[in-house]
């Protein structure tokens, strides 16, 4: 990984990215500040060796899902509730417009990415893969008491 | 500008760079002097923890994330010493006849391709997992082929010592895949071959290569390269592209062959994918074992190969379609998930190819036509079959508007995934069989190599890699890119007079 000269991203745009990175997943409303801080150093991190014109798009797509719903419902993203919140990225999942459907992709994914790459979410989910295999398995069944069958 | 000379310079680490390292290694002892050029890292094997947000980034191109040039796709490349070898499942599968007759290159004939397969798979130790090692993704996604009225099979896989990590497409955490990071590269060094990590091929210049070596960065995973970093002229008297089906036709472009070679870039193909979803009522086991050990293939008959997997994660995450919710209840199912991925068997087209930026970065420009979304659905209906056959409860479905599909519309399979919910840009789509761009022919009129992977018009420059495949593999193209690789080497190791000045070895 290259370190980037270019300012952090999200830094302008922070409490926009957290209202829709807690919709994309909505368990992301508990994190305390230093779980918000990983999954954000997380998305820098995977943004900052992308050229300076993606880092930007990134950016504008994030202040521009914040003004869009105006339009709409007479107020920014993130002062709605979480239900229109919802509603409106549905809206802009399906859009007809290529652009705009591939922008919120990409900037789900990267909110994906900074939750469930950190360690605790693999927790959270249930997700036990070990390096040890099936000898790690068979440890966690004996220590549940339970039979070890693959 | 560093200068150095060598008589062989091959670029690229992977299946096809290894097998040649390895296959021209005997050169050494003649007194010529090859190196290898790798742009990825060479790892320390404690530094394979499996954690998806460590590995990801470390081994492969953008983390993962290359996209094709609309941004539809995510293309995976491996980038480290062994290439994409480090980071795939081990499955080993020979050619296909009916594809090599049908792809009709003169000189490539199957019997030898599948002579040199075998060859290759024995020297890195191919073979079936017992099936006491097989877990239950995997026999599940047997039993539901089995109650669907199909036949799944086996894939071979080249592992030795396997523990069950689960963790292949991160980079084994055992060493025990059978990459050629592990056989080839080690081999060929032990002869006299040497290896260059975190070096980038910039621009071949008549018989030299320009190449940058990039330092290591604090924190960054892998070995400082061996040579110091900084810019360097590597003179070679014959150069072996093998940086894969992306970077050795980039590398062309950028070096000003495309006049000559009109069908640079041109015939990319990559098996577009999907992973599919589903929830059981129990936990199975499925991030443990091996997570690639069966298939099925029915690409001659419906154009699509279905295979087991398993993911991480934030790459199960990534490609459940949609957010909220939904999707949070289904990676909080994760302990009773069970995966497939879905395969298009995609034909080269006119402008699916790989071009250059202004800057000389490749572009992927790949369209998806109606015979691929044909294909993944097709696929997608197949897979809700399997699933629902071997007892889940629910399917998630990219190509289903909603995506889920609960059990009680079993019924319904046909009518709930249809092509018109294939919305690029709102589904994932990912590619890991990347092939073409350098494709084997007769004339550069429709190919830019002849069969042994000589580029037409310069005969000290040759391919070593998939970017030789003039159409789809409709496989996993391990074997295939081995088997054309020991020809190259071949032919280079017989034509060793005319080139180096030394008799043939």
């Amino acid at each position: 990984m290259r370190p980037s000269s270019s300012q952090p991203v999200l830094d302008p745009v922070r409490p926009v990215f957290r209202a829709i990175a807690a919709t994309v997943v909505p368990e992301a409303a508990r994190l305390g500040e230093a779980e918000w801080s990983e999954l954000e150093g997380s998305v820098e991190k995977a943004v900052a060796e992308r050229p300076p014109k993606m880092r930007r798009q990134l950016r504008l797509l994030i202040r521009t899902l914040e003004l869009l719903p105006v339009f709409r419902y007479g107020r920014r993203f993130s002062r709605l509730d979480a239900a229109a919140r919802r509603r409106f990225l549905e809206k802009i999942q399906d859009s007809p417009i290529l652009l705009l459907r591939r922008g919120f992709w990409g900037l789900r994914t990267l909110v994906l990415l900074g939750y469930y790459t950190r360690a605790a979410a693999a927790g959270e989910i249930g997700y036990a893969a070990d390096p040890r295999g099936w000898d790690a398995w068979r440890e966690r069944r004996e220590t549940h008491g339970q039979e070890a069958q693959p | 500008m560093n200068e150095r000379a060598y008589d062989v310079v091959i670029i690229g680490s992977g299946a096809g760079g290894g097998t040649v390292a390895q296959e021209l290694s005997p050169l050494v002892r003649d007194g010529l002097r090859v190196l290898v050029l790798e742009q990825g890292p060479r790892l320390n094997d404690d530094e394979f923890t499996g954690r998806e947000g460590e590995m990801a980034p470390a081994l492969y191109e953008d983390g993962g994330g290359f996209l094709t040039a609309d941004g539809t796709m995510m293309l995976a490349l491996g980038r480290a010493y062994g290439g994409s070898t480090v980071v795939y499942t081990g499955t080993s599968l020979p050619p296909p006849e009916r594809v090599i007759e049908r792809w009709d290159v003169p000189g490539l004939e199957y019997p030898d391709l599948l002579r040199r397969s075998a060859k290759h798979a024995a020297a890195d130790n191919v073979h079936y997992l017992e099936p006491e090692l097989i877990n239950e993704n995997n026999r599940l996604f047997v039993e539901g082929c089995a109650k669907a009225g199909w036949q799944a099979g086996q894939f071979p896989v080249n592992v030795k010592g396997c523990r069950g990590s689960s963790l292949c497409n991160l980079g084994c955490p055992n060493a025990a895949k059978q990459g050629t990071n592990r056989v080839q590269l080690p081999a060929a060094e032990r002869a006299g071959v040497e290896v260059v990590t975190r070096a980038r091929a910039l621009v071949i210049e008549g018989r030299s290569v320009r190449v940058r070596v990039a330092e290591q960065m604090p924190g960054e995973k892998g070995l400082p390269s061996e040579w110091a970093p900084g810019d360097y002229r590597v003179h070679a008297r014959s150069i072996v592209l093998a940086a894969g089906a992306i970077g050795s036709p980039a590398l062309l472009l950028r070096s000003g062959c495309g006049r000559a070679l009109p069908r640079l870039g041109e015939r990319f193909t990559c098996h577009p994918a999907h992973v599919l979803v589903a929830e059981h009522a129990r936990p199975i086991t499925n991030d443990v074992g091996h997570p690639k050990s069966y298939y099925l293939d029915r690409a001659e008959e419906e154009s699509f190969v279905l295979e087991t997997c398993m993911y991480f994660p934030f790459t199960t995450a990534k490609n459940l379609t949609g957010f909220g919710a939904d999707h949070s209840r289904f990676m909080h199912a994760f302990p009773r998930l069970q995966m497939i991925l879905v395969l298009a068997c995609d034909r080269a087209v006119p402008g699916n190819r790989v071009t250059v930026d202004r800057a000389g970065k490749p572009v992927v420009h790949y369209r998806f036509t109606p015979e691929v979304i044909e294909a993944l659905v097709r696929a997608t209906r197949a897979s809700a079959r399997i699933f629902f056959a071997a007892g889940a409860l629910r399917v998630h479905a990219p190509s289903a508007d909603p995506p889920l599909l609960e059990r009680s519309e079993m019924g319904r399979i046909d009518e709930r995934i249809a092509a018109r919910h294939f919305k690029p840009g709102k589904i994932s789509l990912s590619a890991a069989h990347l092939m073409g761009g350098c494709g084997m022919g007769r004339t550069p009129a429709d190919s830019v190599t002849d069969a042994w992977g000589r580029v037409h018009g310069i005969p000290w420059l040759r391919v070593a890699d998939a970017s030789l495949f003039p159409d789809a593999l409709h496989i996993n193209p391990y074997l295939t890119i081995m088997a054309l690789a020991d020809r190259v080497a071949e032919r280079i190791r017989s034509e060793a007079g005319e080139l180096f000045g030394v008799a043939a070895a």
